[in-house]
Parts: structure tokens; C-alpha cells; sequence
């Protein structure tokens, strides 16, 4: 079934679109990219996902259910994680207290006061165990802050993955990689495929078409093209706007 | 966070406690009940600002009005006593009630915003209640009310130094030791998380506001306690324990102290109080009437003190040591 | 309550209105290039009020009490952002609340040192002495200047922001002073100029200040605390936000503190109306303030950002 529809949405920045009647639809289990030049309107689609920021028009709809207004903690308990373009995490606190503050979100109330967070196992376990599944868990016990870059990118998935989601908003989660890096990160996603779907966002031409079910295409905050990877190879308004200055580059 | 055992920290922790828990045996040896005021008065504003350092070391909320819950603890004691009502168990249940109301009040106003516009908010709030209280005649008004007795505990009587100053100790433990437990909690985690980026805590799923104001209120009732055992100790119930001087003198005090411990506050209001009295007593026969200078003027020195420390001692004196070490790691 | 002792009213609460805007109008926009609050602002407007005392009494004329206060306190604001505040722009609001109340601290007792704690005073120009007719009805003289000056330094202040070339840098630097230095604009010259011109109006706050409240140890405080109330109520940035929330907050505390209280007696026992109104008077600017915040957090005018 159609996990996650989106209608028309729009945001406007004094007198620009940065979201411009978009739609898009992810299905269950796969995993949906979106491709675009810079400044095209990517993460500002992301942060209306996620509820960071409301739209001026337009509808998002969640399993079915409408949730333009739910607010963004709220998402996160539906089941929609994200992850950040530029680094998010706790800084001040180790890998694995990061992702053991993840599990926490999703595991009843916080309102304990007495009882160390530290030494309570149905949040080290899970978050453990996430951390083993994106290759991390030899520095669970590193601060955050003290990270090589590739290695906070992988805590920013762990976060995502951490809190049990049934889809994942991906912005970017290659950035600043190095190209082993984003072999581990892709070997990871394609594992994810089926149990997870994903929105992904990715500057990463190789990753996209190596991972994506379907492709869309944002320019200018408008989706000018959705089809499969092939579909989109073949799309000459695609090449026009978009494939044929990062041919250039690549 | 935790004190390690053995280590340079908490060597000082142990004796700094163990210090304070044999003022009244030394002062009686030394024949220097005044000791026993003076860290009595360490030990209150201690308290009041460990209640802060629970939203602001390790919540991040730099609230500029947190005397004004020491004021609600004064005026519980006061105003009750004025119209008869002794118990100290009424006055702390009042101080408590007061305070939880006004505390969720106030907080769900003030967390509304956040960086320098909540400083600005806190601050114009307890200026609100210092007003308050000025115009309050019948309880003193400007100048304050006298408090004809100490609270009356049924099993205890405060009459006697020692007695009091071993209850504001015993409560002093209790909020260090709580206070210990609440930052590892869960609830810890969460407030330390939003300190450290709220916006990735709110997408992890959880409703801050909620938490910000549970750990608000606390740091309130903390407060309020203190504010009793104030008024207990100086029998006196002044608006001027409002003033933003005093919020102002806690957040100076945890500065001191090391915003990211839980002793340190304590450390910093025992720095503030020393200071002030040693720079009013300042008698060491310099020329040019320097000493009757700085006896006068002690609060520029201590304005001059705040800037450098600011400037340099990044984590107060206490919180310098926990880097050291923590820099050793 | 007679009409005509309402208009009085009505009158010193714009008066207090006036002067209010004179303190916030610089200290929000620093705060919204910067984003930086000087509580040490309310020293500024002390010390602009000591040296025109002094330099008063020194020549014995206003017009040169001013001329003399207002460049000094200039020259001292800038001196001291230059000093001690520019390290703090990089650094949290903690560190800058800290610092700033250090050096409250340390001009109190400056002032205390050089003029003792007892109030000085300082009398109205004689020119001013009398009364102005308004509508018919009388009205100080002085705090009619004061009215007229504010309008007339508030009119000069809207030219300069709205008209002219270094105002539409302050208005794009206070809505986004990074984007404003990323396009290779001095902001840190800018900011100085702003604190500047900010130092310039609270001395002028505090000349004409001087002859109606007490200068003495302590003054700034109290003003600035009431300045926050108007920014925040306001909207912070905003320069139409601190002159409608000064106008604001100087009419409800002035009127409110003159009238609550027979108000009240009207409709309640006179026992809980002498008690409550004012308590409650004194209360009514920060209960506005909280009801502005519950409905608009960001204030009245809130400047939007980009």
C-alpha cells in the first residue's frame, strides 16, 4: 500500500517556492530517491515530513492518515524517523548513549527520576544492536564529539534506525563520505530494503541508482520527473535540468 | 559526572562535605558561633542554587529569576506567621504549593521562548513579584517583616543554631544525593539532550516542553525550600531576597562552582559568601584608605572577579578540576 | 476620576513611554544585529544621568549638561563594547548575562565611590518651569519638552532607519546580521555604531530623566528591567515594536497605578481594594506582557526573519 502521499505541498520564503506543488508517493518497502540540483528545495521537503517546519498548502498523508499538523514528536512516535544533512547528534554524549536516547523516545514516558538510564538493558540492547548493524559498535563508547565525520554519519543513521521507524527521511546521509564510506552506508541501505521504505535524498549519483526503486526528480521545488532509475535515465527533460551538469562533474 | 572514587574530585567532594558536616562541633571549639550563621547562610544559598543548576547546568535554561522562589519560601514562613500559623510543616507545604503553582504558571509562559528572550522573560517576572511584594504593606512592604519565632516542627526546635543548621544540611544532602539519582535518570538524559540539541530530541519523539517544565518546577520547589530555611535563619522575610541581585548572585554561584556538577554550586555559593566577607572586614592596613575603599566598594571587585572568571575559568573552579580530568581520560 | 486628571495621566504615561523608547530603541537593535542583550544598558543610562547632573551643576545650564553627557557617554559605551563586550558575541548567553552583570556591578560602585549614595538632584531648567496649556488644561512644561524631544529623536530615528542607506544596513543587519556580513559588510563597525548611537539615547533618556527621578546608585536597573518588558512585549529587533510597546507599557503602568486602585473600590469592599490595587497595579505592565507572550511569542511587531 501507499505509505506516505504527498499533495501539493507548498512553502513559501517571502517570494520564493522553496516547495512548489509538489506531490510524491513512497510505497511500502521501497526505497523512493530524490534528486535535484542544489537549492532545489530537498531538505526544506524534508523538514515539512518530518514537522520541522508547516506548509503554506498542500497535504501530507501517513498510512493513510492526514498529518499536515501533527506535530513533529508526534511523527517520530507514528513512525517517521529522519536524518540530517549536516550532523545532529549529542555531542556531549557517547555513540551509545546517542542511540540509547533514540530507543528511549519510543519506550514509554521518561518521567523516572531514580533509576540509571545507563544500566537499564531494554535501552542498551536495541541501541547496541543498532549500532552493531551500521558498524559502529566498537566506538560505543566514544563521545560523540570525538567522531571521525564518516563515523558521526553512521550515528546519524543509527538515530534514525534506533527508534524502530517505519520510514526513514534520509538527507543526504553520504555527505562529506569518503567513497569507502558510502560502500558501507549503501551495503547497509540495500539490506534495509523490504524491511524499512525510505525517502532518500542523495547528491550521490552511483548510491541512487544503485539503491532506488523509483526516482524523483525536484527542480526549482516543482517534481518534474518520477519513474524508475531507467525511466529517469532515459527522461530527456531530466538530462536538460538536472543529469547533464552532474555527468559533467562525475 | 559521578564521582569516581579516588579521584582528585572527589577527595575535595568528601572533604568538603565532611567540612561542612563538623561546622557546629569546630565553632563550638573555637568558641565562633558565628560559624555556624555563615555556613548555615553557605549552606541555604547552596541549596537554592543546586535547585537552579538542575535547568540551567545541565538543563541549559539560564533562568535570571530564580530568586523569586526563595522569596515564596520567605513570605510562606512570613505571612503565616503573622496571622499565627507556626507549623513548619504548613509553612513548607505552603512554600511548596506556592511555588508549584506559580512555578507551571510562569514556566509555561517563559518556555515559550528560549536563548536570551528567556533570560529577559525570567528576569521580568520576579522583578513582577519583587513589586508584589514591595506593595504588600500589611506584610512590611519595602522594608520587609520580622519573624516572631522559628518554624515549629513539632519534634524539633529550630531555636537552637545547631539544630538548624544540621536541618538545612540533612536537606542539603537529600537535594545532592536526589539530584545525583534525577541526572542519570531517564528523565535526566532527557534534559540533558535537550540541552545539548533540543531540535534532534523533539524529532527523536519527545515532547520537551513537558520535561523542560517538570525539571522548571523542581528547580522552583528547590528554591522554595531554601527560601524557608532562609527566613528560619535570618527571621526575616524581605522583598530584597527577590531582587534580581540575588538571581543574579545563584547564577554567579554556579559559575564558581562548575555548572556541570552537582557539588559545585554549593562550592560557588561558599566562594560568594566568603568573599563578601572577608572584602567587608578587609583590614589589612594598606595606604591611601585602599582598605576602607574596598570594604565599601567590594561588589566591583567582585563585578571584576565575575568578568575574568567569565573570561578565563571557562568551568569554575570546581568544574576546572572535573576537566582536568576528564581531559586526562 | 475626572477627565482632566486622566489626561495628566494619559500625558506622563506617554512621557515614561517616550523614555522608555529612548532605552529600548538601541538595545533591540543591537540585540537583533548581534543577538546580543547589554544588560548593562540601564549603567549606560546612569551614567549619562550622573555626568549631566554633574556637568549641571558645573555650568548651570542644561542645554550644555547635555552636550557634555551625551558625547562622554557615547565615548564610554563604545569603550566598553570595544573592551569587554566584543569578546562575547561568539559566546552563549550565559556568559554574556554574566559579564554584563559584572560590570553593573562595577559601575554601581564607580558611582558610588565618586558621588556618594545619596540621591543627587537635579532641578528643572527654569525655562521649563512652569505649565503648558493643553486643550485647555495645564501640564508641566518640562515633561511636555520631554513628550516633544522623544517625538522629534523618534521621527529622526525612523528617517535615519527607513531612509536612509546605514539604516537599511541596521535593518538588514538586525534581521540577519550573518547574511548582512556574508555579503562583506562591516557588521562589526555597523554593531558599533548601533551600541553607539544606543549610548547616545540612554544619555539622553538620563539627562532628561535627572530632574523628575532620583539619580542615584542603582537607577539603571529598575529602567532596564521595564526596557526588557518593552522589547519583549514589542517584539525583539523591532524598532516600531519598542516605540508602540514603550508608548504601551508607559500608558498601562501610569494609568493603571492611578487608577486600579479606585477601580477597584468601586466594585469590591474597601479592605481587599486597598490591599489589592496596588499590588496589582504594580503587577499590570509584566501580566500584559505574560498575555502578549501567551498569544505571540514573539511579540507584538516581531521583526521577521530571513
Amino acid at each position: 500500500m501507499t505509505l506516505l502521499v504527498v499533495e501539493r505541498l507548498l512553502k513559501r520564503f517571502g517570494g520564493l517556492a522553496a516547495t512548489d506543488s509538489f506531490d510524491l508517493a513512497v510505497e511500502t518497502g521501497e526505497i523512493h530517491a530524490v534528486i535535484g540540483p542544489n537549492g532545489a528545495g530537498k531538505t526544506t521537503l524534508i523538514n515539512q515530513l518530518s514537522g520541522e517546519i508547516r506548509p503554506d498548502a498542500g497535504r501530507i498523508v501517513f498510512e493513510g492518515e492526514d498529518i499536515t499538523r501533527t506535530p513533529a514528536h508526534r511523527r517520530s512516535l507514528l513512525g517517521i524517523s529522519r536524518s540530517y544533512q549536516i550532523t545532529s547528534v549529542l555531542r556531549e554524549f557517547t555513540a551509545l548513549q546517542n542511540v540509547a536516547m533514540a530507543v528511549q523516545a519510543h519506550a514509554g514516558h521518561s518521567f523516572e527520576f531514580w533509576a540509571p538510564a545507563a544500566l537499564e538493558r531494554s535501552l542498551t540492547q536495541p541501541a547496541l544492536a543498532t549500532l552493531r548493524q551500521v558498524g559502529l559498535a566498537d566506538r560505543a563508547q566514544t563521545l560523540a564529539e570525538k567522531l571521525a565525520h564518516g563515523e558521526q554519519r553512521q550515528l546519524e543513521l543509527a538515530m534514525a534506525l534506533a527508534t524502530g521507524p517505519k520510514l526513514l527521511l534520509l538527507d543526504e546521509p553520504m555527505a562529506g563520505m569518503s567513497h569507502r564510506e558510502a560502500e558501507g552506508i549503501i551495503a547497509l541501505l540495500a539490506s534495509l530494503k523490504g524491511r524499512y521504505s525510505i525517502l532518500l535524498v542523495e547528491h550521490d549519483m552511483d548510491a541512487v541508482f544503485a539503491l532506488a526503486d523509483r526516482i524523483t526528480v525536484m527542480v526549482y521545488g516543482k517534481a518534474i520527473a518520477c519513474g524508475t532509475p531507467d525511466e529517469i535515465r532515459a527522461d530527456p527533460q531530466v538530462h536538460e535540468a538536472y543529469l547533464g551538469d552532474e555527468e559533467a562533474d562525475a | 559526572m559521578v564521582e569516581r572514587m579516588g579521584s582528585a574530585r572527589f577527595w575535595f567532594a568528601a572533604a568538603f562535605i565532611g567540612l561542612l558536616a563538623l561546622v557546629p562541633a569546630i565553632a563550638a571549639a573555637a568558641g565562633e558561633p558565628y560559624y555556624v550563621t555563615v555556613f548555615s547562610r553557605i549552606m541555604v544559598f547552596g541549596l537554592a542554587a543546586v535547585g537552579l543548576n538542575l535547568i540551567l547546568g545541565f538543563g541549559g535554561l539560564v533562568s535570571f529569576g530564580h530568586a523569586l522562589y526563595i522569596g515564596i519560601g520567605a513570605y510562606s514562613v512570613g505571612i503565616l506567621s503573622f496571622h499565627g500559623v507556626t507549623s513548619g510543616f504548613a509553612h513548607l507545604g505552603t512554600a511548596l504549593a506556592a511555588g508549584a503553582m506559580l512555578a507551571v504558571l510562569i514556566g509555561l509562559v517563559c518556555l515559550r521562548t528560549s536563548g536570551m528572550a528567556f533570560i529577559m522573560i525570567t528576569l521580568a517576572f520576579a522583578q513582577m513579584f519583587y513589586f508584589l511584594a514591595v506593595s504588600l504593606r500589611q506584610y512590611g512592604g519595602d522594608d520587609g517583616m520580622s519573624i516572631a519565632a522559628r518554624s515549629d516542627f513539632a519534634l524539633v526546635s529550630l531555636d537552637q543554631a545547631a539544630v538548624l543548621y544540621y536541618l538545612i544540611f540533612g536537606l542539603l544532602a537529600a537535594a545532592l544525593y536526589g539530584l545525583h539519582r534525577v541526572v542519570h535518570s531517564r528523565f535526566g538524559m532527557v534534559l540533558r539532550g535537550c540541552r545539548a540539541n533540543e531540535r534532534r530530541m523533539v524529532a527523536l519523539g519527545f515532547p520537551t516542553l513537558r520535561y523542560k517544565l517538570a525539571a522548571y518546577v523542581a528547580s522552583a520547589l528547590v528554591c522554595a525550600v531554601a527560601g524557608v530555611l532562609l527566613a528560619n535563619l535570618t527571621q526575616y522575610a524581605s522583598p530584597a531576597y527577590m531582587q534580581w541581585i540575588v538571581s543574579g548572585d545563584l547564577i554567579v554561584m554556579i559559575l564558581f562552582g562548575g555548572m556541570n556538577t552537582l557539588l559545585g554550586p554549593v562550592v560557588g555559593s561558599a566562594a560568594i559568601v566568603i568573599i563578601e566577607d572577608l572584602l567587608t572586614a578587609f583590614r589589612l592596613g594598606l595606604p591611601w584608605g585602599i582598605d576602607a575603599i574596598v570594604s565599601a566598594h567590594w561588589m566591583a571587585l567582585l563585578g571584576a572577579l565575575i568578568i575574568v572568571v567569565v573570561l578565563a575559568l571557562k568551568n569554575g573552579l570546581y568544574g576546572w578540576l572535573v576537566a582536568r580530568e576528564a581531559g586526562a581520560d | 476620576m475626572t477627565s482632566s486628571l486622566f489626561f495628566t495621566q494619559l500625558l506622563n504615561g506617554l512621557q515614561l513611554g517616550i523614555l522608555l523608547f529612548l532605552l529600548s530603541a538601541g538595545l533591540t537593535l543591537v540585540f537583533g544585529i548581534m543577538n546580543f542583550v547589554n544588560l548593562a544598558h540601564g549603567s549606560l543610562y546612569m551614567m549619562g544621568a550622573y555626568f549631566a547632573a554633574a556637568a549641571y551643576r558645573w555650568s548651570g545650564s542644561f542645554i550644555v549638561a547635555g552636550l557634555i553627557a551625551v558625547p562622554a557617554t557615547l565615548v564610554l559605551g563604545l569603550a566598553v563594547e570595544r573592551v569587554a563586550l566584543a569578546r562575547l558575541y561568539s559566546r552563549d548567553h550565559l556568559d554574556q548575562v554574566l559579564t554584563t552583570f559584572g560590570l553593573i556591578l562595577i559601575f554601581n560602585e564607580v558611582v558610588r565611590f565618586v558621588w556618594g549614595s545619596a540621591p543627587v538632584y537635579m532641578n528643572v531648567p527654569s525655562a521649563l518651569a512652569g505649565t503648558v496649556s493643553l486643550f485647555g488644561l495645564p501640564y508641566s512644561a518640562y515633561r511636555f519638552a520631554i513628550i516633544a524631544v522623544g517625538l522629534a529623536v523618534g521621527a529622526g530615528l525612523y528617517l535615519l532607519i527607513h531612509r536612509t542607506r546605514i539604516g537599511m544596513l541596521i535593518r538588514a543587519g538586525a534581521a540577519n546580521g550573518a547574511m548582512v556580513a556574508a555579503l562583506g559588510v562591516n557588521i562589526r563597525l555597523l554593531n558599533s555604531l548601533v551600541f553607539g548611537l544606543g549610548a547616545a539615547l540612554a544619555a539622553l533618556a538620563g539627562l532628561m530623566a535627572g530632574p523628575i527621578f532620583a539619580v542615584q546608585p542603582g537607577m539603571g536597573e529598575p529602567i532596564l528591567i521595564l526596557t526588557l518588558v518593552v522589547i519583549i512585549t514589542g517584539g525583539i529587533g523591532s524598532i516600531r515594536g519598542a516605540f508602540y510597546g514603550a508608548l504601551l507599557v508607559g500608558v498601562v503602568d501610569t494609568v493603571g497605578r492611578a487608577f486600579l486602585p479606585g477601580i477597584l473600590r468601586e466594585f469590591f469592599e474597601r479592605a481587599i481594594a486597598q490591599a489589592a490595587g496596588p499590588a496589582i497595579a504594580s503587577m499590570l505592565i509584566y501580566l500584559l506582557m505574560a498575555v502578549v507572550l501567551a498569544l505571540r511569542p514573539k511579540g507584538l511587531f516581531p521583526v521577521k526573519h530571513g
